[in-house]
């Protein structure tokens, strides 16, 4: 790193940015410079910041987050103003939804052009107020150190989200002091942000008495779990307790799969017994859980037998929803930890957990009835997505990061692995960010460069963002792309078959267009096209086996398979549709 | 979406007192806010705080379209919001400031004349056909007087928003928000100073 310069050294606002950017201990950062940002890219040369040259700028945004979420540090795009600013505010969204740390850095028309509709100019903190957590305009180089504490500051403390430094050309270039806020400064500057991590002590041995009461608790784990950095905790305080949990989408791999314990994912596309876990529950301990639509179905139908505790950071999300009987404002990690602490001490003072057998063995009963279930394809047959990614999954290196685009892909994707350590899956869950798997995959791959990383995705999703593989291997950040072509936007196809009489509307895409294997080669991949189940293994071997570039399997898969078990939007999740496989068994759901 | 409704008697409305730090924006964060919510304002006042650096914001918000508590702590999440006091009608003392434009005849001047004498008005410009009015007071006393006026023909008129402060006796009620676990309500977020 280079060595932080003395307090009192003259220089440009852009050396300042980029010396604040080196304080905050920043390794890696990706962009894409134009006009009102390029001083900001001249110290750049001199700094031991090593920048990602994107092809869009909405890559850059998605990288920054793929780094994020898997090392759990901020992750920092730089753009230029204007169109570069509007094409940052896809990933800026899709971080907030999904509360990753972020720090979006745009350059800004000079302060005397501000107001005039000057070239590349836009009124990006206006654009961008409802895409982050916060976000300023620097009007002077003697703020930018402060500016900068407070935007890594804000984003990766209390409930992480993105924020964004908007930085005018002529503050950039001007001359400043260099100077950089303490603790103390930086607190002062912020007298409206103070998080709550400290859970309520009442509150918490509240939860600890509900805990040992119930007889159908499930524990309810979302992401929250993942940026408290709080697996650990929750793994004590399930083996404690023998209470089962539940993963979300976003928390995959905050429990681990191979746990005995463990459901795994619940929701519209979640399994049977996860959901019905949820519905049948008793006690509903969400741990950095939001209560999304996507998990509850029709909001008063949702798990009506159970009462809530509600572990979360952010106050606004208590009671958002479902109102919680015991809301705990506070950092999972210390809570979780709080509450162990908590049941450990009833238990030793006499108190005893209520009997559970009967819910245990109900639950063992649906997982025996309901597995997840895909027919497999006879000879000749089309290939099946499910088999593809059970190949992926058995055949991944340890601790392989999973990164995924949105759609159909994406939840065979969370069905078919097994996470069995946090931090191995990247995925655009609140905002169903098309596109997100290939950025999100590089930004991986860059935070943990020792990895394998495959990114899974679907046709649809690789021709919004495939050309950030010509990043990937201009910058020699290798990963593998697992796309499943099934010539459709499948998950609009799914819909319109079931819910529009089989009236298919603008979800054709195409098979062979483009050739995903010679666009592939001609950025510098290795490209694989699979047909037929049994080229399916040698491929992905093949595939593991290459480290030095990017490698595309692209497995051309059967167009008329569905996700099951479903939820269908605006339902109840009792009313969740089996594989019909399985739908003649589901009174035993019951 | 955000709609800007007049406040009538009925109506279900609470008063926040919000003290924000004065920056650049701050107005528009609680503004887009509103409106990305879905919560209604029926009137909004904002001036400088006695705090240095501080504003405060006077928002008469409708909980109907949201429960208040959703309200508070969503404008909590914004950074630049310092502190959030409750006002509970009830326990307040609330003004707000009305100018009119009445167009009267010779024969009617007398008669609003009249009519902003009883209700403690003031006359601020008078011209052949038209008076400018002026009125200072309780919400309530404004919209008696608006719609007495109304019979005139009111060629203009607006309306400040109405600002409040808690009761005298009632300052130690104020219910102040500040951390969200405090041990009296652990569901609602208390201001951070009091």
């Amino acid at each position: 790193m280079t060595a932080t310069p003395a307090h009192g050294t003259r220089m440009t606002g852009a050396q300042a940015l980029i010396k604040a950017l080196e304080a905050e201990r920043v390794e890696v950062m990706f962009g894409l410079p134009g006009g009102c940002i390029l001083p900001a890219y001249d110290p750049l040369l001199e700094s031991s910041i090593r920048h990602i040259l994107v092809r869009h700028e909405q890559g850059a945004g998605h990288m920054a987050e793929g780094y994020a979420h898997v090392t759990g540090r901020p992750g920092v795009a730089m753009v230029t103003s204007g169109p570069a600013a509007t094409n940052l505010v896809t990933p800026l969204m899709d971080a907030y939804m999904d509360s990753i740390p972020m720090v979006g850095i745009t350059g800004q028309v000079g302060t005397a052009a501000i107001g005039t509709d000057a070239f590349q100019e836009c009124d990006t903190v206006g654009i961008t107020r409802s895409v982050t957590k916060h976000n300023e305009l620097i009007m002077s180089a003697d703020d930018i150190p402060m500016a900068v504490r407070q935007a890594f500051h804000i984003a990766t403390t209390g409930r992480p989200g993105p924020t964004l430094i908007d930085v005018p050309k002529d503050v950039l270039q001007n001359e400043m002091t260099w100077y950089w806020p303490t603790d103390g400064e930086l607190d002062a500057s912020l007298p409206g942000y103070r998080p709550t991590t400290k859970g309520h002590a009442r509150m918490i041995k509240e939860a600890a008495k509900l805990i040992l009461a119930s007889e159908r608790p499930v524990l309810y784990a979302g992401g929250g779990i993942l940026k408290a950095r709080a697996a650990e905790a929750l793994r004590e305080l399930a083996e404690l307790t023998d209470i089962r949990v539940v993963t979300t989408l976003m928390a995959r791999g905050a429990f681990p799969d191979d746990h005995p314990l463990c459901l795994g994912m619940p929701g519209m596309h979640g399994n049977a017994t996860a959901i019905t876990a949820m519905q049948k529950s008793d006690l509903l301990i969400a741990l950095g859980a939001r209560f999304d639509d996507r998990i509850t179905g029709k909001v008063d139908a949702f798990a009506p037998e159970a009462k809530i505790i509600h572990v979360d950071i952010d106050p606004a999300e208590q009671g958002k929803v479902r109102r919680p009987d015991v809301p705990i404002v506070g950092d999972a990690k210390y809570v979780i930890t709080e509450i162990v602490k908590a049941i450990r001490d009833l238990l030793a003072g006499g108190e005893t957990q209520a009997d559970t057998t009967a819910w245990k063995s109900r639950i063992s009963g649906w997982q025996e009835q309901f597995p997840l279930a895909y027919a497999s394809s006879e000879p000749g047959e089309a290939l099946k997505p499910q088999y593809c990614l059970e190949k992926l999954r058995d055949a991944a290196p340890e601790s392989t990061i999973l990164a995924s685009g949105v759609g159909q892909h994406q939840m065979w994707a969370s069905q078919y692995w097994n996470f069995n350590e946090p931090y191995t899956w990247v995925n655009s869950g609140g905002l169903g960010t098309m596109g997100f798997s290939i950025p999100a995959a590089i930004g991986a791959k860059m935070g943990r460069p020792d990895r394998t990383v495959w990114a899974i995705d679907g046709d649809g999703c690789f021709q919004m963002t495939a050309q950030e593989l010509v990043t990937a291997t201009v910058e020699r950040i290798p990963i593998k792309v697992g796309l499943l072509n099934n010539s459709y936007l499948g998950m609009v196809r799914q819909w319109q078959e079931m819910f529009y009489d089989e009236r298919y509307s603008e979800v054709y895409l195409s098979t062979d267009l483009p050739d995903y294997v010679k666009w592939a080669e001609s950025m510098g991949c290795v490209a694989i096209r699979v047909e037929s189940p049994e080229e399916v293994e040698p491929a992905i071997e093949k595939a593991n086996s290459i480290n030095d570039r990017s490698v595309v399997v692209e497995f051309r898969v059967d167009a008329g398979e569905k996700v099951f078990p479903m939820v269908p939007a605006g339902s109840g999740n009792d009313d969740v549709l089996l594989h019909p496989s399985q739908s003649e068994r589901r009174d035993f759901l019951k | 979406m955000t709609a800007i409704n007049p406040a009538g008697r009925d109506v279900n409305h609470h008063i926040l007192s919000v003290l924000v730090q004065n920056r650049p924006g701050v107005l528009a964060r609680v503004a887009s806010l509103f409106a990305r919510r879905g919560y209604n304002i029926f009137s909004l006042a904002v001036a400088p705080a006695e705090e240095e650096g501080m504003s405060r914001i006077t928002i008469v918000v409708d909980v109907e379209s949201a429960p208040l508590e959703q309200i508070v702590k969503q404008l909590f999440k914004l950074i630049d919001v310092v502190k959030i006091s409750e006002l509970d009608p009830r326990h307040s003392v609330e003004r707000e400031l009305l100018l009119a434009t009445v167009r009267v005849g010779s024969d009617e001047r007398g008669q609003v004349l009249e009519l902003v004498n009883i209700f403690e008005g003031k006359i601020l410009a008078v011209g052949v056909e038209a008076l400018t009015v002026s009125l200072e007071g309780h919400p309530d006393k404004l919209d008696d007087f608006e719609a007495m006026l109304g019979g005139y023909g009111i060629v203009e008129l607006q309306r400040t928003g109405r600002v409040a402060l808690p009761k005298l006796d009632r300052q130690a009620r104020l219910r102040s928000m500040s951390t969200p676990s405090s041990p009296s309500s652990p569901n609602t977020p208390k201001g951070k100073v009091s």
